[in-house]
């Protein structure tokens, strides 16, 4: 069962198209990705989903809500929570006052200070960072920070998550961590939609990857299939490969 | 509840220096000259306007150049409700309309403005001061046809005592907003609205609220100020001196702790004051490069010191004592 969909989702900016007439869905406990070349809509997609900015034309729902002209903190509120391409943490404050944002207000009821703080702490243990906790956030390494937005949403109880290039700039071996937290947030029941251009944990993890090139969706469907498609490989995986060899 | 915290040392130690500088002000008036009151009606007045400064803009990074406007809309209530003719309402009264008039039009243009960003919001407030002096002066040239307004007059003493219920209730207010959740939402927002807004805060009403609650002070302060000075005219009451003066104060203090502005806005008015005669010319200069150097060498503020000031005399205070003690060892 779909938890979110956009049909026919448009987003002009001036003349330029930077997602066009794109259908998607991300169904309850999947794991899907979203991949193409920069410049291909893909962060603007997620941005639109969030409402960052508002959407042009087309429809989104989330759970069966109309997301089209909600404000950024209320879609946060319905359960839908994200971390950002570049980190944008709240680098003066602990990292715990940085989660405990997300405990607090995340939540479409008011909630307790105590349980606030549980919430926090149960979000930084998850993502291994309980022993940082009280670091100013601008302290910790990038790794550690893109943890952070992690723990973040995490406290703002989602029931999807956008995760915007969690991997780009990790080493191999985070990026296995990075695989395994996504697996083990999808294991609590939080399905996560994610931009990805570390084409090994996307193939390792998704179930199902969706292709923008240009603002629009030129291919869908299981890893597989995707990195047998021509297409695909002509405008996307063909780059690496060159770059590779 | 952890009741250790209530008896630690520091705790005691800052109750007790509280509570000393309380009982000090407090009993002033009935050693002090009159005129050594008027200076600390001043000191008390920048420190009500520094510390309501820093309750919105020192947390959100919204630098708002409307403490002017929200100083002289309060003036001019006070000017309305306790006119020479004869005070329509108490005091008491005239004060709090004074704030909440304040807290009315800064909801109002927050509304309207607190979605500009960094300059934007800062050029917004400070022409929206300049407006309402704009205003004012058409008002009484033209509507009523005489300049300035008179007020019933209050003595220095009486102004003091008002005006140190309004700082400590705005020190109050700045205590417990900073450790509310409220304080959290807005530090957020100065770290990046971005994720705030993404991570449930409801950026808007938060900035708005703050913004509101820190005019109600400037506006209270302003009535409580206008009948000491018995008589003002918009060139008084929307005096853009007052939007700067509070930045400098906070900036020449120190943001990071809430003695920070209270200690910046005390000495910047102390020596004001006591330059302003003597060096006329010569005061706002040295302040320019005073404010330059801080700037320049202490980012943190006066009380920017404090930390680093901690670390060094920590160590040598250690090490003496283990000096000491390594001594009796000797000893014994």
């Amino acid at each position: 069962m779909p938890i979110l969909e956009g049909q026919d989702v448009t987003k002009h900016f001036g003349g330029l198209a930077a997602v066009s007439h794109v259908d998607f869905h991300v169904d309850q406990g999947e794991i899907v990705g979203l991949i193409g070349p920069n410049g291909a809509g893909k962060t603007t997609l997620f941005n639109l989903i969030s409402a960052a900015f508002p959407i042009s034309s087309g429809e989104m729902r989330f759970k069966g809500h109309k997301l089209n002209g909600l404000k950024p903190h209320q879609i946060c509120k319905l359960g839908v929570s994200r971390t950002f391409q570049e980190t944008k943490v709240f680098a003066n404050i602990s990292v715990l006052q940085n989660v405990l944002v997300g405990a607090f207000f995340g939540t479409p009821t008011r909630v307790s200070a105590a349980d606030a703080a549980r919430e926090a702490s149960q979000a930084l243990e998850f993502v291994g960072l309980t022993a940082m906790s009280a670091l100013p956030t601008k302290d910790l390494t990038m790794v550690n920070q893109k943890r952070t937005e992690v723990a973040r949403a995490l406290a703002t109880k989602p029931e999807l998550l956008l995760l915007d290039e969690l991997m780009a700039g990790l080493t191999p071996a985070e990026v296995s961590e990075a695989m395994e937290l996504v697996t083990r947030i999808r294991d609590k029941g939080i399905s996560v939609f994610m931009v990805e251009h570390v084409m090994k944990a996307i193939i390792g993890i998704c179930g199902r990857i969706i292709v923008l090139h240009h603002g629009e969706k030129i291919a869908e469907g299981t890893p597989q299939e995707i990195t047998a498609n021509k297409t695909v490989i002509e405008i996307y995986l063909g780059e690496e490969t060159h770059a590779g060899s | 509840m952890d009741i250790s915290k209530f008896t630690s040392k520091k705790f005691l130690l800052v109750a007790g220096l509280v509570l000393a500088i309380l009982v000090f002000l407090v009993t002033f008036p009935t050693y002090g000259s009159n005129s050594e009151v008027g200076i600390w009606v001043t000191i008390l007045m920048y420190i009500i306007l520094t510390v309501s400064w820093v309750i919105f803009s020192g947390t959100t990074g919204y630098m708002s150049l409307a403490v002017a406007a929200f100083f002289g809309i309060g003036m001019y209530t006070a000017a309305f409700l306790y006119p020479k003719s004869g005070p329509l309402l108490p005091l008491p009264a005239v004060i709090i309309m004074g704030g909440l008039v304040s807290f009315v039009f800064a909801l109002l243009t927050g509304l309207v403005t607190l979605r500009l960003k960094g300059m934007y919001f800062a050029i917004f407030t400070f022409g929206f001061s300049v407006l309402l002096y704009h205003l004012m002066v058409y008002y009484e040239l033209q509507i009523i046809g005489y300049r300035g307004q008179r007020l019933t007059p209050i003595t220095n003493v009486t102004a003091f005592y008002i005006l140190l219920i309004i700082m400590v209730l705005t020190l109050l207010a700045a205590y417990l907003i900073r450790r509310s959740r409220l304080g959290l939402a807005m530090q957020s927002i100065g770290e990046s609205e971005d994720a705030a807004a993404h991570m449930g805060v409801n950026t808007t009403m938060v900035k708005v609220i703050t913004f509101a609650i820190s005019a109600f002070f400037m506006g209270a302060a302003g009535a409580a100020l206008a009948p000491k000075w018995e008589y003002i005219d918009p060139s008084v009451a929307f005096n853009t001196f007052y939007s700067f003066m509070p930045v400098l104060m906070a900036v020449f203090g120190g943001m990071r702790e809430l003695y920070g502005p209270v200690i910046g806005a005390a000495i910047f008015a102390y020596t004001e004051r006591s330059l302003r005669l003597r060096f006329p010319y010569y005061y706002m200069l040295s302040f320019g490069i005073a404010l330059i150097l801080i700037i320049i060498y202490l980012p943190g503020g006066l009380t920017g010191l404090v930390p680093t000031l901690k670390d060094k005399l920590g160590g040598v205070i250690a090490r003496l004592r283990k000096g000491g003690q390594s001594e009796r060892h000797a000893n014994t």
